[in-house]
């Protein structure tokens, strides 16, 4: 054939076997390289954390019963008590999705149920500026409009200068368009013939949108809620700038109380000597903040994926 | 069982229902209206801050500073470093030279020395816009009472002088140049590193990589470090860019700096770190616009005899460009407003000078807000808040060109 077809001025016949070009190789060497390079880091974030994690309790200062169990973190004379960090990070948590989660579910439901279209092209814009916003911004925010506002609500000498509440508050605002967005993107999924089938057997529009696609949409909106509890706890600038300076062990929120974050922040600001404790001490709470958040992003993959309701 | 079925247990009374409607309705649209109201208060909140008037004192009166009249602000660096000889201590003098010679230095940067040495401009009291258009004659009369020393002006601290003046110790006479200088090389660094790897692991993940463990690991992967908290990427970067990493940051491997001075505290070691911060969302957004690419393309390159790296480069990549460009855009102005994990690096705060090299010294735009809003002093709050204005526009810029080139270039099948 191949004869035929050169008309003799090819020799031999053409080779159609897979040749194996050189170049060709190194590029998918490379692209390989560049894929697994994330699996480096996850090494790099888990090793280097962990190693000086283990230092840090290899100090004299520290050991691991007193760290869990005591209320003092005071690395001046040497007391080491997680919980002050933890119970403030859990207040600023809670204030921020005690006002994310309403509100982000009213606004994605008004969104996909409600809005008409031109509504939607209106207002799905302001919600990714919000989103879009340096977080020290939001940092600024809480500390220059939200404390005033706080203050003169209910006191100067019950609210402090810098307190968890106007923290956690303006945080949820930061994390409302993420819950938003998630949440309508899985009530948006929800299909048309169920909201079709319950107006068929004469059901309000609150009715549909409640007990018919939000049910439906359950799993998506878990998802939201846990990715923005992961966001709540990781989040720093807005607890470095409003939440205060000082580990303080308390349940009131108008009190200052420094969180895991801010207080990683305000101990690095400056020349950290390497090997000193307060170093060491940094990469023990990182390491605590990547497990927790690492923990609650999974589980939320393992919502979505197990309880994911698929439709035709 | 019956009974149940001859009396439903469903509500019609109609009129009740719509009414329970018309108010859950109602919370949903005043829920809605909150976010709107956030972000208007949000703005107007620094806005206020931005504008008003101002209280201040000089120590030295700037016109008693004329040169045969020729004001201070015209005249030439020489004149203005031979005031300096003659208004400071030597030793003064001496150690300015010493910590960058004045030969170096730039005429900006010894006017502000002049400025923050001599003139030494002190703020003595700040309103914010509304009480300054509210209550002009109460200021008026406040500043006359009390400071009758100070000059008082109604002046906005977001002005053309703010964006080019180096930073300085004083609020009135400060700048954000070295920090927008920082931003923009650090960012350099961060595109530098993060686009290459971010688009190569897209490539693999979309075109190589078959089912199995490890490629799904990898993918797992990525979505988990999308939601690592971006302070933990600055705690790595300290332990692997700044630490053991130092020779390279810090430029001493390439003979550029004392193995005893080296400091890993660099441009370079902040903008690796961001690079890894933003490489997941590089990674997602280029997976997403090379999925988009229809497989018809794939197959008519293929058709005639294209090898797959040919095809990938000729014909995948230029059809994806526009989505993988809109979506670094995107993770550059997330990049740009980071400021924990740079805190981490170790960004300094106090520097006038601008950095030059990979290997300088550096502060950025967020930094800055930190560092001037966390001062207990109103007027920083109110220099934080012109630094907030120029970042935000610098973002709202980056954002509308990512809008723009969706626009242009996006193409449908």
């Amino acid at each position: 054939m191949a004869n035929i077809a050169t008309n003799g001025l090819k020799k031999k016949p053409l080779n159609l076997r897979r040749k194996t070009h050189l170049g060709e190789m190194l590029i998918q060497g490379l692209l390989f390289f560049s894929g697994i390079f994330s699996i480096f880091t996850t090494i790099g974030i888990v090793y280097e954390l962990g190693k000086e994690a283990l230092l840090f309790f290899q100090m004299p200062e520290v050991n691991l019963l007193q760290t869990l169990t005591s209320v003092e973190w005071k690395p001046h004379v040497g007391k080491f008590g997680i919980w002050p960090l933890v119970t403030s990070t859990l207040m600023t948590t809670v204030i921020a999705m005690s006002i994310a989660i309403p509100l982000g579910l009213s606004v994605s439901i008004y969104l996909s149920e409600y809005a008409s279209p031109k509504m939607r092209t209106i207002l799905k814009p302001i919600l990714e500026v919000l989103a879009g916003i340096p977080t020290i911004v939001y940092g600024y925010f809480a500390l220059m409009f939200m404390t005033p506002l706080l203050r003169s609500i209910f006191g100067n000498d019950v609210v402090q200068i810098y307190n968890t509440a106007s923290a956690g508050l303006v945080m949820g605002i930061l994390i409302l368009p993420l819950i938003t967005s998630m949440t309508e993107d899985s009530l948006s999924a929800v299909p048309r013939s169920l909201r079709e089938a319950a107006y068929g057997m004469g059901a309000t529009k609150l009715e549909v949108a409640l007990q018919v696609v939000l049910p439906a949409a359950l799993s998506g909106i878990a998802a939201a809620v846990i990715i923005g509890i992961s966001r709540a706890i990781g989040e720093t600038m807005i607890v470095a700038v409003a939440a205060g300076a000082g580990p303080n062990f308390t349940f009131n929120p108008f009190e200052g109380a420094e969180t895991i974050t801010g207080h990683i922040v305000r101990i690095s600001g400056g020349d950290l000597a390497y090997d000193s404790i307060d170093y060491n001490s940094i990469f023990f709470l990182g390491l605590l903040l990547f497990s927790i958040t690492l923990t609650l992003n999974i589980i939320s993959q393992r919502i979505v994926r197990r309880f994911r309701e698929v439709y035709e | 069982m019956k009974e149940k079925i001859a009396q439903p247990d469903y509500n019609v009374n109609i009129a009740g229902r719509n009414r329970t409607g018309t108010i859950w309705r109602w919370f949903f649209q005043v829920s809605t209206i909150f976010g709107i109201i956030a972000l208007i208060a949000l703005l107007l909140n620094i806005i206020d801050s931005s504008f008003g008037y101002v209280a201040y004192e000089a120590k030295v009166d700037p016109a008693t500073l004329a040169l045969n009249g020729v004001p201070l602000e015209e005249q030439s660096k020489e004149q203005l470093v031979a005031l300096l000889q003659s208004k400071l201590s030597k030793g003064a003098f001496n150690k300015l030279d010493k910590d960058e010679s004045f030969e170096k230095r730039s005429r900006a940067n010894v006017f502000q020395i002049v400025n923050e040495r001599i003139i030494k401009y002190e703020v003595v009291q700040v309103w914010d816009l509304w009480s300054s258009l509210t209550k002009s004659a109460d200021i008026k009369a406040t500043v006359a009472k009390d400071f009758p020393q100070a000059d008082l002006k109604f002046i906005s601290w977001l002005t053309a002088d703010f964006i080019t003046r180096p930073q300085s110790s004083e609020a009135i006479t400060t700048g954000v140049r070295t920090a927008i200088l920082g931003s923009l090389w650090t960012i350099l660094f961060t595109i530098l590193f993060a686009f290459p790897i971010g688009v190569g692991a897209a490539i693999y993940l979309e075109e190589y990589a078959i089912d199995n463990w490890l490629n799904r690991l990898i993918r797992t992967n990525i979505n988990n470090l999308a939601g690592v908290p971006s302070i933990v990427y600055g705690i790595l970067g300290l332990a692997i860019f700044v630490r053991t990493l130092e020779p390279l940051t810090s430029g001493e491997i390439f003979g550029l700096v004392d193995a005893t001075t080296a400091n890993g505290r660099t441009v370079l070691a902040a903008g690796l770190t961001l690079g890894l911060l933003v490489l997941p969302i590089i990674i997602i957004n280029a997976q997403e616009a090379i999925r988009a690419v229809p497989q018809s393309l794939r197959k008519a390159s293929y058709g005639i005899g294209a090898t797959k790296w040919q095809t990938i480069w000729s014909h995948v990549l230029p059809n994806a460009m526009p989505g993988i460009l809109t979506g670094t855009i995107l993770a550059i102005s997330r990049a740009i407003g980071e400021t924990a994990p740079l805190v981490v690096v170790g960004a300094s705060t106090a520097i006038s000078f601008d950095p030059t090299s990979p290997f300088s010294k550096f502060t950025t735009l967020p930094i800055q807000i930190y560092q001037w809003t966390s001062r207990p002093q109103p007027e920083f709050r109110s220099v934080a808040a012109a630094t907030i204005l120029v970042l935000l526009i610098l973002l709202l810029s980056l954002n509308a060109s990512a809008v723009i080139l969706r626009n242009r270039f996006s193409r449908r099948y």
